[in-house]
């Protein structure tokens, strides 16, 4: 059963991909690209050569693989719904953070080696960044932990019934605000960083892997269409609280949850501009106060 | 017991045997370093039994001095801080006989050496001992040898500065721990550690006595706002003397910090608050600094006491766990914190032997004018890479199994009863998080800026590799860390027996609590392990795809500029340069601006500066305000003999009549 989500992910993460840009396109008059883009372009990666710069050492090389590698281990770990993940025991959220935090040190190293101011930028700014983020994640998964009273998250996921939203509804609504700016921060979405810029200045993830290419390059995009994959089972686990048992239900259900994640990530980007890079981390701050908030809220009964 | 006295006869031993060999540097360095290999391999042996076996060794011998005996007690929790202690002072010894040997030309060794056998002794000595006399005296014998270890190289004026800072510091400490030992003296009786155990401490002075420990061995640790000699003395200290202190000696504070605990009982509720606020801001402040640092010792010794603080965050856990009769929170917290003491002196030690190795290369320690050392120095730089992500409490290594199981202990739902516990569980998972991110910036700015990338100096393009004495110690620690990461949850029964050893009598067989660690530590060594099987797998993919295809070498793409220059790569400061901006209120850092007026400026410098904010803004107004108040005695220093002899008469008279009174 876990097996048939896990295939799920790894074959439909570039999907999601395709459905934020049909969106986008749609919204702004356009034909857009075709839904399989995300594919097309996988393919065409990997059937290519590489050019490496002779600044780099083998670090240049490691961090795509590291990255993909990484992520994978985290979709071992991650519960889609009702189904549980292939691998779950007590604090394995605490894990699948900091499997993330690997990915994003490997990145930033590998961005380093490059000597190119370029890189330097956009791995200041991760750096920077992704240090704020780290405890909204981990306080909003320690939220799901207290609400639910276990410790694994396919436990949690498994527990997430309407019954605990009638329940802790408050915090709940809390952790998913949460989420969803964690979502459009680590996966590089407007208001945080823009997918479509071309100007180095503005970019943050884009320029850190500016001088990958071929199969690399297929590697780190393959690897952020899993990272959004990733957060949006996280999300859309608490925000559909759909647990009726039968397999096929739940998991059509989580599916339709996913792509309408992805609208909503395309909606959110056609309708907003970029942040300004100063106002970016009160964001992430406010996405973490409102974790720290649904914790602390979260007691046996709810609200005092 | 004996084994481990023997072994610590062997390391003073060497060292006298090498203060006495004055005509030849290489034959003082030859007895340290023997000396210091054989004892601690010596002292490994009782050690590891006591860990393995959870059994307690003690000697007990009179010894002439009121209140004292020569007691030792070799208990798990004993155990757990020498075996670190024994492992990297003798790994630095090896580093250190080439390091130390460059500087032969113009001075001995024989001191260095003997000094550094007399701290490693006298460390062992402060985790065995049994009676306060003794404990002290040892701690006062390491205060000072580490004194004369820092300021090897005091020709330079800002090493004697250090030295003299730390010698301040340190005993500004001792006499808090003093009045520690007087105070819990005077309710026991006894001095010896068995009898004020058992007898217990009333609540009033219990209070009394945990401020005074946390005060007096945080001094040592390093806990802000007591670290201000710690940026002074590591940097200053040669390499291999800096990995020890970093690694074991500020360890030696939590280890009397927990010891104390032992004696006092269930904890008060403001105890675990109070532990867990300070490791709080240890830790953020402490990253904070560190990545607003230029010279990479100070970074690396700010990142010292961002660890203390992750360490005082689990106590501070476990103490909660204690004062709410949850020994399932308790365990872990605690067992989290010992087991982070075991792996920072791992990773800090190899980082520091890193550092080292870089300021031999290349003459100087500042970041921004390195670069490009992975292509000249591979094995020293993977070393450090290695040590970098164990820092960081990544998977595989070691430093994520410690990190995590200080999160199990708040995930407990015990502590989401009521606002008086969900909130500092609150405040140890954000802090925990933020601190975990932080470390992540600074560490991949200290690898990155060094290591990667294009020479940002003449000295950084022509660095040699260290030599093979040096890379040796550095290898087998990077060895270590994913060793004894994949092997964590081998090493539970031995944390488990330490715990017992603080929990005491609440904490009813800690081994049954910590099973459940065990089979959590091993879900995680199988996941990571399958991570390793993941990067292999797609290295091998990639390695088939691009078999036939074109694989060339060309510039880093740089949108098109002709002429790209090593100057345009990022610095340390830049890179941190958001950070350390949006942190601002507590790096306060310098920024000189260039003030660009014309339309071709011909040349413009911008500086940056970190300021020792609690040195400058804390200390220096205190100790001048001391020194002025002391000032206005002045008067009393007239140099006529005649009434300093009348100073002395009238005191003696004083202390007659006090002494005549009291007796009747």
């Amino acid at each position: 059963m876990s097996m048939v989500h896990l295939l799920l992910a790894l074959v439909g993460a570039p999907f999601l991909l395709g459905v934020i840009n049909r969106t986008k396109a749609v919204l702004a008059g356009r034909v857009g690209q075709p839904l399989l883009q995300g594919y097309f372009d996988l393919w065409k990666l990997l059937h290519k050569g590489a050019v490496y710069s002779r600044t780099t050492t083998w670090i240049f090389r490691a961090g795509p693989i590291v990255g993909l590698a990484a992520v994978l281990t985290a979709l071992v770990l991650l519960p889609l719904g009702n189904a549980p993940a292939l691998l779950a025991f007590p604090g394995d959220l605490v894990l699948l953070a900091y499997l993330l935090g690997l990915a994003r040190f490997f990145t930033v190293a590998a961005a380093l080696d490059t000597g190119s101011s370029f890189e330097g930028m956009g791995a200041s700014r991760e750096a920077f960044f992704s240090a704020l983020a780290e405890p909204a994640l981990l306080l909003g998964l320690a939220t799901l932990v207290r609400e639910t009273g276990q410790l694994s998250l396919s436990a949690v996921y498994a527990n997430l019934t309407a019954g605990v939203w009638a329940n802790g509804g408050l915090s709940l609504t809390l952790v998913s605000v949460a989420l969803v700016v964690l979502l459009l921060a680590e996966n590089c979405r407007i208001p945080v960083d823009d997918p479509n810029t071309h100007l180095e200045l503005t970019m943050i993830h884009e320029v850190m892997v500016l001088d990958h290419g071929g199969p690399d390059f297929a590697f780190i995009l393959y690897a952020a269409a899993l990272k959004l994959w990733l957060f949006s089972a996280l999300l859309v686990g608490i925000v559909v609280p759909v647990r009726s048992g039968v397999f096929i239900v739940d998991t059509a259900v989580a599916i339709l949850g996913l792509l309408a994640t992805a609208v909503l990530v395309g909606l959110v980007e056609s309708m907003m501009a970029r942040l300004r890079l100063v106002r970016v981390p009160q964001l992430l701050v406010g996405a973490t106060a409102l974790a720290a908030l649904a914790l602390v809220l979260e007691k046996q009964g709810g609200l005092p | 017991m004996t084994l481990l006295l023997v072994a610590l006869a062997i390391m003073l031993a060497g060292g006298v045997l090498a203060l006495a060999s004055v005509s030849s540097s290489r034959l003082a360095t030859a007895f340290g370093v023997l000396g210091a290999l054989a004892g601690s391999a010596i002292g490994l042996v009782p050690v590891v039994q006591v860990l393995t076996a959870g059994t307690t060794i003690a000697l007990h011998l009179p010894w002439n001095v009121p209140y004292g005996s020569f007691a030792v007690t070799l208990d798990p929790l004993s155990a757990l801080f020498v075996l670190p202690i024994l492992v990297l002072t003798a790994l630095a010894a090896v580093y250190g006989a080439p390091y130390l040997l460059a500087h032969a030309e113009h001075r001995t060794l024989g001191p260095a050496w003997f000094f550094y056998n007399l701290l490693t002794a006298s460390m062992v000595l402060v985790a065995i001992a049994a009676n306060g006399v003794l404990f002290l005296v040892a701690w006062e014998v390491m205060s000072l040898s580490s004194f004369f270890l820092v300021t090897f190289d005091d020709e330079k004026a800002s090493v004697r500065e250090a030295g003299w800072t730390y010698l301040v510091a340190t005993h500004l400490g001792t006499a808090f721990l003093l009045v520690l030992f007087v105070v819990l003296g005077r309710q026991a009786g006894t001095l010896d550690f068995d009898a004020i155990a058992t007898q217990g401490v009333l609540p009033g002075t219990a209070n009394l006595c945990f401020l005074l420990a946390l005060i007096g061995f945080g001094t040592k640790a390093g806990f802000i706002p007591l670290h201000v000699w710690l940026p002074e003395a590591h940097p200053a200290a040669p390499s291999h003397v800096s990995a020890v202190m970093s690694g074991v000696m500020i360890k030696t504070g939590i280890y009397g910090l927990v010891r104390t605990l032992t004696f006092l009982g269930t904890p008060a509720y403001w105890w675990a608050w109070l532990l867990i606020a300070v490791g709080l801001t240890s830790g953020i402040l402490g990253i904070v600094m560190a990545l607003a640092q230029k010279d990479l010792k100070r970074l690396l010794a700010y990142s010292s006491v961002e660890n203390i603080g992750i360490i005082g965050l689990g106590l501070g856990a476990g103490l909660l766990g204690l004062n709410e009769g949850q020994p399932a929170v308790a365990v872990l917290g605690f067992a989290g914190a010992l087991f982070h003491v075991v792996n920072h002196a791992i990773f800090k030690g190899m980082l520091f032997l890193g550092a080292g190795a870089v300021l031999n290369a290349t003459g100087t320690g500042e970041i921004n004018k390195q670069g490009g050392l992975m292509k000249r120095m591979p094995w020293e730089a993977t070393a450090f890479l290695i040590g970098a992500v164990s820092i960081c409490g990544l998977p595989p290594f070691n430093g994520f199994a410690g990190e995590f199981l200080i999160y199990l202990s708040t995930f407990n739902e015990e502590l989401a009863r009521t606002m008086d516990v969900a909130v500092p569980a609150l405040a140890v998972i954000a802090g925990l998080a933020l601190i975990g991110g932080l470390a992540l910036a600074c560490f991949t700015k200290a690898f990155g800026i060094i290591f990667l990338g294009e020479p940002r100096s003449d000295s950084a393009a022509s660095a040699q590799p260290a030599p093979a004495l040096m890379r040796g110690p550095m290898i087998v620690l990077a060895i270590l860390c994913p060793l004894v990461g994949m092997m964590s949850p081998l090493l539970i029964p031995a944390l488990a027996s330490a715990v017992q050893v603080i929990g005491g009598p609440n904490v009813r067989l800690a081994a049954s609590q910590l099973s459940g660690a065990t089979s959590v530590l091993t879900s995680v060594v199988v996941t990571t392990s399958i991570l390793i099987g993941l990067v292999i797998a797609l290295a091998l993919l990639r390695r088939m795809l691009l078999a036939n295809r074109s694989v060339r070498a060309s510039e880093t793409w740089g949108c098109g500029y002709v002429r790209p220059t090593v100057r345009m790569q990022y610095t340390g400061t830049s890179f941190s340069q958001p950070l350390t901006d949006w942190f601002q209120p507590i790096v306060q850092g310098t920024k000189t601006e260039p003030v660009i007026a014309e339309y071709f400026p011909q040349g413009a410098a911008l500086a940056v500066k970190p300021r020792e904010v609690w040195r400058e803004r804390l200390y220096a107004p205190l100790f001048t305000g001391f020194g002025v108040c002391l000032g206005k005695l002045r008067w009393l220093q007239h140099g006529r003999a005649q009434l300093y002899v009348l100073y002395i008469a009238l005191t003696m008279l004083f202390l007659l009549i006090w002494y005549l009174g009291i007796s009747a």
